[in-house]
This record gives structure tokens, sequence and C-alpha cells, in this order.
């Protein structure tokens, strides 16, 4: 295959590592490659990195203490031990749960496991772009609620949650609030004294980090058991020999991109506009999925349904052109073909079949933009080229869901 | 298993890439139109028949990579058959053609076989009419 260029738009799935994290890390592999459990030396070596990272994690979210950060091996480990592990806890009241219906499958995955164990929950609905009203998450909060699970911005939509108000609900009804921060760490400066929740969690992977550690906040009053059980390790609430190059990496690249988080936010906040709105003018029948940019939306996300082609059709194209998208569908199964999310949002089947994400980074640029804004357009007219309902739509029997003309049936019929 | 991702397969890569025979004939004798706009995946062939045989063959596909690699290769598969032969046609002759598919992807060929016979479906009625 020929030297196509590559632009990366898929940066929710992974970043780069940053060359300064690469470079913290690298002792740590050989030189000072000792357990954090072992009393000599080496040991000693590996527990002040320890100790440097998690400073480093509990300043990037202004935690009270050190000692409120856990480290996991990701984020499905950390949304796990925040759930099961609150379930277990021995001093838990309760055996409901409260969270929304479009958490990410490691928060649904946890829940519906504990489901099938004599737990219950209640999922709590979203407006059409996403948003978890505060008010349905009050209603939802029951005597025997014992976590409420939320994110603060979607993986999905980019939607930003108002995680101060869910909080300020949580904490009148006395309900522990978990927050999925995976998505928006990074882009969104996170403050858990401020936001007043009691578990958070964020995977540095999402911003230069390297992947293998996760990191979960626990405010030290919260009960939580711990799911791995041998060592005393991570105050015996995570057994296991620490990732400590790993470990070492996330801080430094907690710490850098705590430095540059505005930074970043509004240069990434700018390609994003080009972007949708350079596509917006070249492709008709085009949907953003999810609130409009601004405020409201995450600025690194773009979920973008191009009506009458399929998402995947898509995404394998663009992967040709060196573009590097994630599907909103999943065609693999053909019992999940439809993201719960943008089930949950309502949005017709046609245009989530066709949904594509695309996720900016701090390296992206403006001429990958223009590449994309080159390069997407005629492979989406050539799908629609292709599209039995494209045709229907040219002759007037099939109508469009994004902008109805009125003619012709509605295609998910 | 490396064939789970259509990239792997340079088969599937090169119907869906190059796809043959796209569009619509404009004097079809039968047009079959199968699967579901919701489901993720729908397929049109129309076809051309003489003297009971398949002339012609043109699809479209809304649908992921293999769905459209699928489609293209049964409009090869399929000319050149006569109705009766047309009327076995199988998926898994597609699955051959494109070299083996993982079971995930195993509705691209079953869909395309339903469209053929669609197809023929309308052409029969359209002779038995006239």
């Amino acid at each position: 295959m020929r030297a196509v260029r590559q632009v990366y738009l898929d940066h929710q799935a992974a970043t780069p590592l940053r060359p300064e994290v690469e470079e913290a890390m690298r002792p740590y592999f050989r030189e000072s490659f000792g357990s954090a459990s072992s009393l000599h030396q080496h040991g000693l070596k590996a527990r002040d990195a320890l100790a440097r990272a998690r400073e480093q994690m509990a300043a990037f979210i202004n935690a009270e203490s050190p000692e409120e950060i856990l480290f996991t091996s990701d984020g499905t480990e950390s949304a796990n031990l925040a759930i099961k592990g609150t379930a277990w806890s021995p001093k838990r009241r309760g055996s409901h749960f409260v969270m929304s219906a479009i958490e990410h499958p490691a928060v649904m995955g946890s829940v519906e496991f504990l489901e099938q164990h004599g737990f219950s929950a209640t999922r709590v609905g979203v407006t059409a772009e996403g948003l978890i009203e505060p008010e349905s998450v009050r209603q939802a909060i029951k005597h025997e609620t014992l976590l409420v699970a939320v994110h603060q911005a979607n993986h999905d939509l980019g939607t930003i949650q108002r995680i101060d108000a869910i909080a300020e609900v949580t904490r009148a009804q006395g309900v522990p609030l978990y927050v999925d921060a995976e998505a928006s760490a990074g882009w969104i400066p996170l403050d858990v004294q401020a936001l007043g929740v009691d578990l958070l969690s964020f995977s540095p992977h999402r911003f230069g980090g390297p992947k293998g550690v996760g990191v979960l906040y626990r405010q030290r009053r919260a009960r939580l058991a711990s799911l791995l059980h041998g060592g005393t390790q991570e105050n015996g609430r995570r057994a296991g020999t620490e990732n400590i190059p790993a470990i070492v990496g996330a801080g430094v690249a907690a710490e850098l991109v705590g430095r540059e988080c505005a930074r970043r936010a509004r240069q990434v906040a700018g390609l994003q506009e080009r972007l949708w709105s350079g596509l917006q003018a070249r492709v008709p029948l085009l949907r953003l999925n999810g609130p409009e940019l601004g405020r409201g939306r995450l600025c690194a996300n773009l979920n973008l349904s191009a009506e009458f082609v399929e998402g995947e059709g898509l995404l394998l194209m663009l992967d040709t052109r060196g573009i590097a998208v994630a599907s909103g569908t999943s065609c693999v199964s053909k019992s999940l073909k439809v993201s719960p999310v943008l089930q949950a949002i309502g949005l017709d089947h046609g245009l989530a079949q066709g949904a594509i994400l695309l996720t900016l980074g701090e390296q992206n640029t403006e001429s990958d933009i223009d590449y994309v804004l080159e390069t997407l357009p005629p492979l989406v007219a050539k799908l629609r080229a292709m599209s039995p309902i494209w045709d229907e739509y040219q002759q007037g029997t099939t109508d469009s869901v994004v902008s109805p003309r009125p003619a012709g049936r509605p295609t998910t019929r | 298993m490396s064939e789970e991702h259509t990239h792997d397969n340079p088969v599937v890569l090169d119907h869906f890439l190059n796809p043959r025979n796209v569009g619509d004939l404009a004097d079809a004798d039968g047009v079959g139109e199968v699967g579901a706009v919701a489901c993720g995946d729908v397929i049109r062939i129309s076809i051309k028949v003489r003297d009971g045989r398949i002339r012609e063959a043109r699809f479209r596909a809304f649908g992921c990579g293999t769905a459209i690699a699928s489609s293209s290769v049964t409009t090869e598969l399929i000319r050149e058959r006569s109705v009766e032969e047309a009327l076995r046609f199988s998926n898994a002759e597609v699955s051959a053609a494109l070299g083996g598919l993982p079971a995930a992807k195993s509705h691209c060929p079953v869909l395309a076989e339903e469209a053929v016979r669609a197809a023929l479906a309308d052409y029969l009625a359209r002779k038995n009419r006239s």
C-alpha cells in the first residue's frame, strides 16, 4: 500500500506517550526496578517514586491528601472497584444504585453484574443531547441507594454533565457520588473538593500517559472494599505489585497536562470548530450528535452521522486514507447494532448506524483538519452513490431525518 | 483471528474499495431489496435475464465493508447462471469467494443471497404477469 498521510482522530481510545513521560519512566524498567513492597534500598526507590506520583495525582485533581489516590490497572478496573467495592463494603447501607442510561460499559457492566447478585439499579434517562438532569437523579434516589454513578463528560456524545448540581443532590440525600472522569480528564480542570465527589476515576493514557495504569480517587471517608486480595498495597484496597514505570509516567503526564489544561482545551476547541464548520459546509445531510459546540460539549469530541451512509464502511474508507476514527455502531454483533448511548438519546436508528466518533488531540494540526476536510466529503459521496437508500432519497421515495423535505417515507420504516 | 477485520482480508478490501457492478439496470427484469436501515444493512440487486440466464447484475448497498464486498462479489457470481441455478445460489459461495468470513460477519453474505432471491422472485412474478 502506498504511503498515505496519517491523521489520528481517536484520542479517546489512546494517545501517544509524551516524550517527557517516556523519559521519566525509563529508569524504572532496569535501574530502579524494585518492588515498592521490598524493605531494601531497591524497594525504597520504588516507594519514593510511588509517593511522588501519588502527590502529582493528588495535585492534579486537588485531593486533600495523596492517600486518597489509588492506582489501578486502567479505567475499567477503577470503575469496577468504585462500584463493586462500594457494594461489598461491610459497612454499606442499602443495595440500590443510581446511574445514567448512557454510562460507559465499565460502569454499566459492573452494575449489571451486581444486579445478578441481589442488587438493584435505576437508570436515569437523559435529554436528546445526552444531559443528565440533576432533578432526575434526585427522583431516582431511594432510601436504600448506596451509590450514584455518573460521568463528567460522555465518552460518545461529549456532553458535559452538571456534576456540581448532581453533587448537591447526592449530598443533600446523603448518598455517595462516583464520577467517571475518563473522557473529561485533561480537558476539564478537576477539583474533587470543589465538586464534592466521593469517588472519581480517570486514565492517564487519555492525555499522554502510558496504558496499564488507572486512578481512583477515594475521599477518605468513602466506604470501599478491595476486590483484589493479597498484599496491603494501595492501603489494602488494591493488592498486587505496583506497575511502577506506568505509575511514574502517569504522575508526570498529570503534572504536565494539569499545567496546560486551559491552553490545550483552547487549541483543540479551535480545531474542533474548524473541523465541524468545514464538514458542515461540505457534507450535505450531516448531523452532529450530542450538544452544540461550546461550553456544553467536550472540546475534543465530534460525533457525526452522515445520513444514508453506514458508519463502519465510512470508517474503513477513512482508514485507507490514513484517517483513524471510531465507529458509533457495532456491526460485528448482530444483536448489538446500535450504541446504547445513541439509543438512549432517541437518535433515529438509521442515523445511529451512520455515526462515527472523531476525538481530537493536542498534536493534531490545522493542516490535519484540512486533510480531513478534503478527504472525507468525497468518501461520503462515494458511499452514498452506492447506497440504495440515497437513491431512494434522490427519487423522492424516502425522506431525510436530518432535513425533512417532506417527501417520501422516513428511512427507518 | 486476523480476518476479524475487513482490512486484513485483501479480497474483501478489494471489493469494498473497487466495487464491481454498482448501480441499477435501467431496464431490469427483476429487482430485489432486502434488509433494513435500522439494522445497518440494505442490499438491492437488479438483474437482466435473457434466454433464461442472468446476463447482467448490479447492486447498491448500505452497510459495512463486508456487506458492500458481499454484494459486489455476488453480482459477479450470479452472472451467466440460469434462473434455476441462481435460485440455488447460496451465501456459502459468497463467503468462499471472499476467502472466508468471520462468524460475526456471516449475516452479510446471507443478506446478499436474500437479495438475489428477491430479485429472482420479482423476475418470476413479472414473467407470470406477462
